[in-house]
């Protein structure tokens, strides 16, 4: 493990040096394999938030409360630890410029993780699609990549849309509350530009973004979905 | 194996039960590949079509006059989750196979939204997996796979097709969705079977 940085106070990204790492897909993830000196092993999935040209492999964890992975890897891991790791696997929520677009990237709290992948290879490969994002969080303290994702909203071919759900500042000159039909429309794109969707984020925002999507006449077979049960909408 | 430093972890408190590398929650995790399909009662039914000699569907109406079982089972999720004596109700895939003579080895379990499972014939027989329609008592939610998934617990759980519509009989074995995107052929929770080669 090379550095840790906390994205908010319950969420740090992990930045890993892996030898022979096989190189990855936007949107792909690994399992973690923790050991206990006793023997006892467990395992976590987690989201790859590093691009694919990127130089490290990052993983983006929430620390949940009631976790046994995440508290470690928040609280515990150092840098100079070494980790076990397993991956990259999954074939289905990955983007590469080839697909093409355009683009509809919708992400619900640390849902965001994948999605920050597919940004960052959207970014080093100087692609020509055009993005849309749609950002979900509690509050803009809560928000991960804040900064990130202000510096990605200069490129004239990403836009970017955040939604504060519990909280704003007073000046605050995004959206509110909580996604639904009317928000996925503004900050979306018409069907008829036929864009590929993909959503991650806890159980029930994933569904009201798809369901929405699909009700607003969206085609279902360009809308991926992953999603996890972290909390922070 | 190496030990990771400062990590001690969580045991199960009944291990047997718990295949290796899952961790039991109280919760219902939901996973799928893509919006959640929503289709009417009488525009459902369940079709075993392929290798048979004639493809044979039943109604919405005519599912819920099969026999039933209520029964408990854990079950196993690739995502490493296992949910333990989770409650259902529906009717075992003996009582539809039974009235389809076949020669095939292989089923392709589809569902609405385009979702495929492959599962071997032998694995569907023999009160092991069933088609259900209620989890704890209520009718099962969408999200969860309603009006009916199918449920073939010993394997892990994406064999367990949510909004299922039917199967394809097939003597030789094809890859469904996920299978064809990395994950194990097979998917046995107890030898660890979650991705191609293990």
């Amino acid at each position: 493990m090379i550095e840790t940085i906390f994205e908010t106070p319950r969420v740090k990204t992990i930045s890993l040096a892996v030898p022979d790492w096989p190189g990855h897909r936007a949107g792909q993830h690994v399992d973690v394999r923790l050991t206990a000196p006793d023997g006892y092993q467990t395992q976590r999935s987690y989201s790859i938030a590093s691009g694919p040209e990127d130089q490290y492999v990052s993983l983006t964890v929430e620390r949940l409360e009631d976790g046994e992975v995440s508290p470690y890897l928040v609280d515990e891991l150092r840098p100079g630890d070494e980790l076990e790791f397993r991956g990259p696997i999954g074939g289905h929520f990955v983007w590469t410029d080839e697909l093409g677009g355009p683009l509809f990237l919708v992400g619900g709290g640390s849902g965001l993780v994948p999605l920050r992948a597919m940004l960052r290879h959207h970014r080093a490969v100087d692609s020509r699609v055009p993005v849309r994002v749609l950002c979900s969080a509690r509050s803009l303290e809560l928000l991960i990549y804040r900064e990130e994702l202000m510096k990605l909203a200069a490129d004239d071919l990403v836009d970017i849309s955040i939604t504060l759900t519990r909280e704003a500042p007073s000046d605050w000159r995004g959206y509110r509350g909580r996604i639904d039909p009317a928000l996925l429309s503004t900050t979306g794109w018409a069907r008829n530009k036929q864009p590929l969707t993909y959503i991650c984020g806890p159980t029930a925002f994933v569904e009201t973004a798809a369901a929405g999507l699909v009700a607003l006449g969206h085609e279902p077979g360009r809308i991926r979905t992953e999603r996890f049960g972290g909390t922070g909408v | 194996m190496a030990v990771t430093r400062g990590f001690v972890g969580r045991r199960a408190a009944d291990s047997s039960r718990v295949p290796p590398g899952q961790y039991v929650t109280k919760g219902f995790p939901v996973l799928s590949a893509g919006p959640t399909p929503y289709t009417p009662l009488d525009a459902w039914d369940f079709t075993i079509r392929g290798a048979v000699e004639h493809p044979v569907s039943w109604s919405w109406t005519e599912f819920q006059e099969l026999p039933r079982q209520k029964f408990t089972v854990d079950i196993h999720c690739v995502t490493k989750w296992t949910k333990l004596d989770v409650p259902w109700s529906g009717v075992s895939l003996d009582t539809f196979l039974d009235t389809v003579p076949t020669q095939a080895a292989y089923a392709l379990a589809f569902s609405d939204g385009g979702y495929t499972t492959n599962v071997p014939l032998a694995d569907l027989r023999g009160g092991k997996a069933w088609v259900v329609d209620e989890y704890d008592g209520r009718p099962l939610d969408p999200e969860h796979g309603g009006p009916a998934r199918l449920l073939v617990p010993h394997l892990y759980f994406w064999k367990s097709a949510k909004w299922i519509r039917g199967l394809d009989l097939r003597t030789a074995d094809q890859p469904g969705f996920w299978e064809m995107f990395g994950y194990h052929n097979y998917g046995d929770p107890w030898k660890e079977q979650r991705y191609y080669g293990d």
